[in-house]
């Protein structure tokens, strides 16, 4: 299985642990990811807040540098899956509009027609395309024991009609059911955590991530999945300001899905990208996963 | 059309309000349920919901809205568009209005048109960009006290590599550019 892979800024440098652990499951798994050469930031919300032509140009840049053999793209943020998507179907929507961002690419040369390629998010791809068999065929480490929250936040779910119930959505924790993990309940599973919030306005950022992490430590979750790299940035990095802020004593730790199925497969856990989190991982895995011991 | 509940006579800035945004013309089947503001998780903080900003934009306040922190406060959750029973593109609208405010800087204490101004710069220069929600740019160059008070948490998402200053910059900058010029020259907005 080809399709081709967008990682988007984040995956660069501040979710790492995400394109590392994202690479080293697709590999396990024999899915062929293949970066479109030469990617551009999608924008995020900030272009869109400003021009959206631009907005819409910039983005279709990536779909028109797709190589034409593959007819699938995949994304793991959240924000670059939805703008891909949104760009693609407001062209399908509008052919004047289309015609438009097709005389911007002209001048670089490029061209994209509406369509021609399928924007996936990696969450759907893996719970889809691999399926239930598969995954369940590659665990060496079963991860019993281990209690799961699955965070989908927005813009996976959020307003395209996809592959998941927008308010309610179950494939994470499926998937996770597959490896073994004990999923609990998370009623805010596809709340917002406040996006860019944290830069505009930090009383209301903080105060969605404080519902996000008392929801969860009210289920005890020995930790949270997210699968975007704004969601684990607010979560992770913003929990000890939230602690702070509100005089709370969360310690959750906050890693990527990909992370904890890398984990299931045995692969190692330092190219899995464990360890940039700010709230370590590590030492609750060690303790609630029993034998095959854990690569380290 | 049935479900027209928003009167369109007399409101220029409603037909501005179409012009804007792509699907905009959804916006005169607004029945006012207040299904948005309910399903908003920052509704509490806004000046007025969406199903009020609605209201004022078929009344015409035009000067009102566009000083309105509401925009502002919309983070892109989609909630409201996937529960909207007459399937509204609330959240484009939000994105119109933030346009229209920076076009003709009416916004008013908000950093959100600094900040995203500060990030598509970068896009624009590099093709790349930094991670929003850590904006250190902009913090190191706008505002110092701010990227202290960040001190701590700066620091340690530096030690483990999760933090650079600068983006890397793709190999044809020149042909994102040259889109980016097509763009602005067919009518999108010069910053
Ligand atoms: S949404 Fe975020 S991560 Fe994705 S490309 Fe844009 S800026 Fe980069
Ligand atoms: S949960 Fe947060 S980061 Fe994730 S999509 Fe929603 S706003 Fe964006
Ligand atoms: S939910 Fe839709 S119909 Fe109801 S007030 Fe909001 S925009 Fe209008
Ligand atoms: S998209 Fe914006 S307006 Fe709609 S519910 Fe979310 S934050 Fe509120």
């Amino acid at each position: 299985m080809k399709y081709a892979y967008y990682p988007g800024c984040s995956l660069e440098c501040s979710s790492a642990a995400y394109d590392m652990s994202v690479r080293a499951v697709a590999d396990l798994l024999g899915i062929e990811l293949r970066e479109i050469d030469d990617w551009n930031c999608c924008g995020a919300t900030e272009y869109f807040s400003q021009d959206e032509l631009t907005a819409c140009a910039v983005i279709a840049r990536n779909l028109a540098l797709i190589e034409p053999q593959l007819d699938q793209v995949v994304a793991p943020c959240a924000a670059c899956y939805l703008n891909l998507r949104k760009v693609d179907s407001l062209m399908k929507e509008d052919p004047a509009l289309a015609d438009k961002i097709n005389q911007c690419l002209a001048a670089g040369r490029l061209h994209y027609d509406p369509g021609r390629v399928r924007v996936r998010h990696l969450l759907d791809l893996i719970h889809t395309d691999i399926g239930e068999t598969a995954i369940k065929d590659k665990v060496v480490q079963p991860l019993t024991g281990l209690r799961v929250a699955c965070y989908y936040g927005c813009q996976i779910v959020r307003p395209y009609d996809g592959f998941d119930n927008p308010e309610q959505p179950v494939k994470l924790d499926e998937l996770m059911t597959w490896v073994g993990a004990e999923v609990v309940d998370f009623p805010v599973k596809a709340h917002c955590c406040g996006g860019h919030m944290t830069q505009i306005s930090e009383p209301q950022a903080f105060e969605l991530i404080r519902r996000l992490l008392h929801n969860a430590a009210e289920y005890r979750a020995d930790l949270i999945l997210c699968m975007c790299p704004m969601c684990q940035l607010n979560l992770d990095a913003y929990q000890n300001r939230v602690n702070s802020f509100f005089g709370t004593n969360y310690q959750i730790p906050i890693i990527f899905f990909t992370q904890l199925l890398g984990v299931a497969f045995g692969l190692d856990w330092k190219k899995l990208g464990f360890g940039k989190e700010i709230v370590p991982a590590e030492p609750v895995l060690r303790k609630k996963l029993t034998a095959p011991a854990a690569t380290a | 059309m049935v479900g027209t509940t928003l009167e369109l006579r007399g409101s220029p800035f409603l037909h501005e309000i179409i012009q804007e945004v792509p699907g905009g013309e959804r916006i005169v089947r607004c029945l006012q349920c207040g299904t948005c503001g309910g399903s908003c998780p920052n509704g509490a903080d806004m000046q007025y919901t969406p199903r009020t900003i609605f209201a004022m934009i078929a009344a015409n306040q035009r000067e009102k809205v566009l000083k309105a922190n509401t925009m502002w406060f919309c983070v892109s959750c989609y909630f409201c568009v996937s529960r909207c029973p007459q399937k509204i593109p609330i959240t484009d609208i939000m994105y119109g209005l933030k346009r229209i405010a920076i076009r003709e800087r009416m916004y008013q204490d908000t950093d959100a048109p600094a900040l995203a101004k500060t990030f598509t710069d970068l896009l624009d220069k590099y093709g790349r960009s930094f991670e929003l929600g850590l904006a250190s740019r902009y913090y190191l160059f706008n505002r110092p006290i701010a990227m202290l008070k960040m001190g701590p948490m700066g620091l340690s998402m530096f030690t483990r590599g999760r933090m650079s200053l600068v983006p890397t910059k793709i190999k044809n900058i020149e042909q994102l550019q040259s889109i980016i010029r097509k763009a602005r020259e067919l009518g999108g907005t010069q910053q």
